[in-house]
């Protein structure tokens, strides 16, 4: 293999790999600092799942690929039709899920 | 005695078995929907292949792509992923001290935090109190080997065939990520911090990135997960509160 070759996995593993692991070596790191039952642990917890749930707006809002060619509102209804359908039947993962794809494809082909 | 393999087998095939659950299903479906988007901007599927296997987390390797595609510098992708990426860090941290324990070497968890990202998270967050902590560390083990071995095999066999998939398809797939991520980490929540820095963080992450677009998921988890921890402590106190009185 030449090096323009592998320039690619070069660039995958630095901006990729290195990118995304330093943060889980990190973590371990903390985490075996941080004892089951202290208040630490409930900040990072809380800490954690905040930069998910931004992560969640972000990918409803603001997506790439093929999602981003579809309306806005569409998006944030079909988000809630899934959700408050996940929370009525009893918060099956399954249940949200394909209310949630069922109306955005109803959406996309309505309108 | 604790850590004997005889006793951690069993739970590594357990997690295992996981591959057959919904969770696991709906990743799968949200790889498949990356595939299309790495096939669309000229990612070849070798280096598809590779990056889903050290990267594995999806967002970054959404980020990844991205950068790849507009021609970025290394240091530009590398910037703009690490800090997509932050939130694997308090994720790692809060599941560490719940799944070692006290003779789990660290190098053993600094290996295998590689296959944490969300879908693993969750499922095993959900499910650890039906595990007695010396089986922990091999159920999250045998789930997650297992899953990210299975999505390699998908991406490595469904690369060439997505590109026949219709757009609408794949724009559907995309959106199973993040309304997957949405109900599951509320049906995991076990205590008042996640469901408030869940709704916190939902609502800031658009304001942030109105913000900063590099910056902004590290503030909305900061500043999100704080609001959260600090009403959690408030509410909680109250409730003391009220059952001394």
């Amino acid at each position: 293999m030449t090096i323009e070759a592998l320039w690619p996995f070069v660039f995958i593993a630095v901006a990729g790999w290195l990118a995304t692991d330093i943060w889980r070596w990190l973590g371990v790191l903390v985490g075996n600092r941080i004892a089951e039952d202290s208040v630490v642990l409930i900040w990072v917890r809380a800490v954690a799942t905040a930069l998910v749930a931004a992560v969640v707006s972000r990918l409803i809002l603001f997506p790439s690929g093929a999602l981003a060619a579809t309306p806005m509102g569409l998006r944030i209804a079909a988000t809630l039709v899934g959700f408050i359908a996940f929370l009525i039947f009893g918060q099956r993962i399954i249940v949200g899920v394909l209310v949630a794809e069922a109306a955005l494809l109803v959406g996309l082909f309505a309108f | 005695m604790e850590d004997s393999p005889f006793r951690q087998w069993p739970w590594f095939l357990t997690g295992m078995r996981g591959i057959f659950s919904a969770p696991a299903f709906v990743l799968m479906g949200a790889f498949v929907g990356f595939c299309g988007f790495a096939y669309e901007s000229g990612i070849p599927l070798s280096q598809t292949v590779f990056m889903t296997a050290v990267v594995w987390a999806l967002p970054a390797q959404l980020v990844l792509v991205g950068a790849m595609l507009a021609g970025a510098s290394l240091p530009a992708a590398a910037i703009a992923v690490t800090l997509s990426s932050m939130r694997l860090m308090p994720m790692v941290a809060a599941f560490v001290p719940e799944i070692r324990t006290k003779s789990t070497p660290t190098w053993l968890l600094l290996v295998l935090s590689h296959f944490v990202a969300v879908t693993a998270w969750v499922f095993t967050m959900e499910r650890l109190h039906l595990v007695p902590r010396e089986g922990r560390l091999a159920f999250f083990a045998g789930f997650a080997l297992t899953l990210t071995s299975a999505n390699i095999v998908l991406v490595a066999t469904l690369y060439s065939v997505v590109s026949y998939l219709p757009a609408l398809l794949v724009g559907a797939l995309f959106f199973l990520t993040p309304i997957y991520f949405l109900t599951s980490i509320w049906s995991s929540a076990r205590s008042l911090e996640v469901y408030l820095a869940l709704i916190v963080g939902l609502v800031l992450g658009p304001v942030f990135h109105s913000v900063s677009v590099d910056l902004g998921l590290l503030y909305a988890g900061l500043v999100g997960g704080t609001i959260a921890f600090g009403l959690e402590r408030l509410i909680n106190k109250w409730r003391k509160n009220k059952v001394a009185s």
